[in-house]
């Protein structure tokens, strides 16, 4: 079996999976469950000054729904902790005693003042975690009262409130960001300005997810009313994943540790994140959604998949896809495949043929007994047909060898690279020499 | 003693109550709301999809599997009426394994159609409880003569009235309905849902329903043509063919098709009497569906004898699997010889059929079966077919919409020829012809009207 145990700024922890901020990890209860469980660490749910905010009480999430009610995406105006500082605090310390092999972050959202932080750094530290994260990410209610995403949107409070924070604990500092802004890299290397010593991505995405067409009233209601809240779960996993990967390619960050957060639900997702550059990843709503127990699948998989690959630990598959994320122009325009569709396999459904036709390329064609084939002289390779057919490896992409001449332009595929930055269309191409 | 499967002779009441109930129960409940979303989500939407070909009504069945899956059941219920006012019983009665789910690409992909009948009552059943969802068009002042109120004479006879015609439908028996109310097994639709159909499909307006009126006793083709713009003959197939097997003349030996128009008619099942050994003979849904319901009436043995291979019988493969999962044996490739017997009959004396040439002989060697009671099932037939009219393989011939050989009058159903003997198909034919009655009435008034 794989070796699943992890440092993370000089955190162990007995595998790569953390628990989220958020419910799961708000009370002593869910997080001793949790650890009996399996699960490799906690980032406890954000703390705030005394007094407690308040939360709702009328529904508090909202979900998008796939096919048999499986949750695609879910949304919260949840607000940080409600239960007193002191409560949460003595919580941590004794449960961090009883588990002292798991990793124990503090999420923590307080106004942006040096003083305020000032004064809960020394007593989150006085409860031996092992970290602290800077809840910047929180897009509803917090951020209206100027925390939460109102930080994040904005580096230079990022990079002011982390330099605080460096000079007040000596805890590690991992800035947790939110998803809602134009160009993620500048929060990140906002926090690497301040000296904080990892990020950790993405908070939730600012949404409505669904419309009550009686009350006319976004859901969750509450009163006849609704408010945005935030997105997570497996809905959200390609904007998490484009944004870790931005950070880990970019030179300013490039080798910045980054905690993945955004729908991971299984082991696969969890190995997608941490290819991309994640040390760990962070799960919420999986977890909200089936229960701790998820865990298992989760470890029990990623192990079994690095075993198949030969990956002795986690360390050495965090990053391994970074190198092959690039810019478009720089893709090889001589990569040339067309769609083949097994008819062996295929069930005659006509979908390739309905979506090919209708709203791409008239590269299928179908006859009278219902055989559909790909015309290579239109086929532009767009992978539509593959996507939509039910039937998994029925339409495949092939590669057309080197050679071989593309029915479609007439031309040969020439096995050298040749891409945007090179292309006669391009007005901006670099002129090989004359 | 109450009786018991085993009690000898023909008797009531084999199984007590409470288990008769459940045996002529829905076979097939309706669908919750999540199982139907469930199912629904299967469906992949195909271009021009095989099931709607292998529909015989051509109902756009993607499209109001989608009407479910987005919260519609109504929607999806108008998608199945505009080309099928009965949908709600063909939902309950049509082989779905030859027609619909058997062209499901599901089923090529993984022997596992989406459960389109299923889907279908679902949808029907959602607006069956509310208001008629269609209104007639203005009065065309024209009148037509419907003759047979099975599901072909009952969908053209709605389709007419939306079109605005006045619509007289006509039966020889006591209830509207043909088969739908006399023949279909009472557990494919219980709870009087022929009837409730037929209430539902009236509300159209503008139809008129006369029972006890018999082509060939209380009616004349030729007064009919007289009074009336246009006729549809839709008198199904009530002759019974006869066995002809020496014996057949002796007591208990019943055609099938009684037995289950009694069933169907009796309010509780517990008066209906049934043999100790039942033999069955034929191999269509009529066999099996009298098979099976002696069967769940407490018979201690059904044996269900047709002359050709199993591959052969028009009863559906599901049909025959679900006369097995009842208890029903069924003997393939033998003949029947001789009804034995003193008065009443006491054996059945079979041979195996040998085939020469494509033709069916009885081979030398037999064996018997033991019966207290026997039903024909061997297939019906045209009667009272009105002279004048041309036939075709002994049903009236027609060709394209129902159009007969004589001006005037359309046909369809089980008594017209081509198509399958099925209530989809004889739905399909009546609102067809209604369609070219219509076609040919509007047109014939507008040249009189310039
Ligand atoms: C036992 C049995 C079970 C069946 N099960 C199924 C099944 O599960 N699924 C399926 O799809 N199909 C089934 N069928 C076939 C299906 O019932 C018929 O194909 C369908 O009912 C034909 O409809 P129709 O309107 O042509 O005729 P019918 O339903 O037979 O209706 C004909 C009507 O005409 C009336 N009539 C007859 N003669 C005269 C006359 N001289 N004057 C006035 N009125 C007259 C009759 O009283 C009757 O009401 C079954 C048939 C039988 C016999
Ligand atoms: C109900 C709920 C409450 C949350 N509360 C917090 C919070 O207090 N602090 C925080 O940093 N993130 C909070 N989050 C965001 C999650 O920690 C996480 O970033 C997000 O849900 C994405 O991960 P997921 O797709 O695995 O759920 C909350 C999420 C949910 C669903
Ligand atoms: S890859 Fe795109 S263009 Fe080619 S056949 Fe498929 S859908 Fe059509």
């Amino acid at each position: 079996m794989a070796d699943l145990s992890t440092e993370f700024l000089g955190i162990r922890s007995p595998n790569p999976f953390w628990l989220a901020s958020a419910p799961p990890t708000d009370k002593e209860y869910n997080v001793r469950r949790a650890f009996e469980a399996g699960w490799g660490g906690v980032v406890w749910k954000t703390l705030g000054q005394d007094p407690a905010i308040v939360n709702v009480n009328g529904p508090r999430y909202g979900v998008v729904y796939g096919a048999d009610r499986r949750v695609l995406g879910m949304n919260n105006i949840e607000l940080i902790t409600d239960r007193p500082l002191h409560v949460n605090l003595r919580e941590i310390k004794v449960v961090k005693r009883d588990y002292p092999d798991r990793a124990m972050i503090v999420s923590l959202m307080v106004p942006c003042e040096e003083q305020a932080w000032a004064e809960i750094l020394p007593l989150v530290e006085e409860t031996g975690a092992d970290g602290i994260e800077l809840n910047f990410g929180c897009p509803h209610g917090m951020s209206e009262r100027g925390m939460g995403s109102a930080v994040g949107q904005v580096p230079e409070y990022i990079e002011m409130v982390s330099r605080w924070c460096k000079q007040h604990t000596r805890m590690p500092v991992i800035v947790k960001l939110t998803p809602n802004i134009t160009d993620i890299r500048h929060p990140a290397r906002a926090a690497k300005a301040g000296g904080a010593d990892a990020v950790s991505l993405i908070n939730t995405v600012t949404s409505i997810t669904s419309v009550d067409l009686d009350a006319m009233s976004p859901e969750p209601m509450i009163d006849g009313k609704g408010t945005h809240g935030g997105y997570c779960g497996p809905a959200v996993k390609p904007i998490a994943l484009n944004m870790v990967a931005q950070i880990a390619r970019d030179p300013e960050t490039h080798g910045m540790p980054i905690s993945g957060i955004g729908g991971v639900t299984t082991w696969r997702d969890a190995a997608e994140f941490l290819a991309l550059g994640a040390g760990t990843v962070q799960v919420c709503t999986a977890a909200m959604t089936y229960g701790f127990k998820v865990i298992e699948e989760m470890t029990e998989g990623l192990s079994l998949w690095m075993d198949e690959k030969g990956y002795g630990s986690v360390a050495e598959v965090v990053g391994r896809a970074v190198p092959n994320v690039t810019d478009w122009q720089y893709l090889n325009l001589n990569y040339v495949t067309k769609a083949r569709i097994d008819q062996e396999a295929c069930i005659k459904c006509g979908r390739c043929f309905a979506a090919c036709e209708d709203t791409s390329h008239q590269a299928i064609s179908m006859s009278a007994d219902r055989v559909f084939e790909v015309i290579d002289a239109e086929c532009v390779a767009c992978n539509l047909c593959v996507n939509v057919c039910p039937v998994e490896n029925c339409i495949t992409m092939e590669e057309l060898a080197e050679g071989a001449v593309d029915t479609r332009t007439g031309a040969p595929v020439s096995s050298t690279h040749a891409d945007w930055t090179t292309h006669p269309n391009n007005p901006a191409a670099v002129k090989a020499a004359e | 003693m109450p009786n018991t499967p085993q009690t000898p002779g023909i008797v009531n009441a084999r199984l007590p109550e409470s288990l008769l109930d459940r045996n002529f129960a829905d076979i097939h409940g309706p669908f919750a709301t999540h199982e139907a979303l469930v199912a629904a989500d299967r469906c992949y939407f195909c271009h021009d999809a095989p099931c709607v070909s292998a529909c015989p009504t051509e109902i756009d069945i993607p499209l109001f599997i989608r009407q479910i899956q987005n919260g519609q059941p109504a929607a999806a219920a108008r998608t199945i009426f505009d080309q099928n006012i009965l949908g709600g019983m063909c939902a309950r009665v049509c082989p779905t394994d030859i027609l619909c789910e058997g062209a499901c690409v599901r089923e090529m992909a993984e022997g596992k159609p989406v459960e389109i009948g299923r889907l279908q009552r679902f949808a029907t059943d959602a607006m069956m409880q509310a208001d008629h969802p269609y209104s007639r068009a203005p009065g065309t002042g024209c009148h037509v003569a419907v003759v047979g109120a099975g599901p072909a004479g009952l969908a053209c006879a709605h389709r007419l009235a939306m079109h605005g015609h006045r619509v007289t439908l006509l039966d020889a028996r006591e209830k509207p309905g043909g088969l739908n109310e006399y023949g279909i097994a009472a557990y494919k639709t219980p709870d009087g849902f022929a009837q409730a159909e037929i209430d539902w499909l009236l509300q159209i307006g503008g139809i008129e329903v006369k029972t006890g009126m018999r082509l060939g006793r209380e009616l004349s083709l030729a007064e009919l043509r007289e009074d009336h713009d246009a006729v549809f003959l839709a008198i199904g197939l009530t002759g019974v063919n006869a066995l002809r097997s020496e014996g057949e003349e002796r007591d208990n030996v019943h055609d099938a098709v009684d037995f289950i128009a009694d069933l169907r008619q009796a309010p509780t099942k517990r008066t209906i009497p049934v043999g100790r050994n039942v033999v069955v003979i034929g191999g269509g849904m009529t066999a099996v569906d009298a098979a099976v319901q002696a069967k769940l009436l407490g018979a201690e043995t059904v044996t269900l004898v047709y002359r050709r291979g199993r591959e052969r019988m028009s009863a559906s493969g599901h049909e025959q699997l679900h006369a097995a999962s009842k208890g029903v044996r069924i003997v393939t490739g033998a003949i029947p010889l001789r009804i034995l017997g003193q008065n009443r009959v006491e054996e059945v004396e079979f041979a195996y059929a040998v085939e020469e040439g494509g033709n069916l002989h009885a081979g030398d060697e037999t064996f018997c079966l033991r019966a207290d009671q026997v039903f024909k099932a061997i297939g019906q037939r045209l009667d009272d077919a009105p002279g004048g009219l041309a036939l075709d393989d002994g049903k009236i011939a027609v060709t394209g919409p129902g159009r007969t050989s004589i001006d005037g009058v359309w046909s369809g159903g089980d008594c017209a020829s081509g198509g399958e003997d099925l209530t989809v198909t004889a739905v399909a034919e009546g609102r067809d012809a209604a369609e070219d009655i219509h076609t040919e009435l509007t047109g014939r008034s507008a040249i009189a009207a310039e």
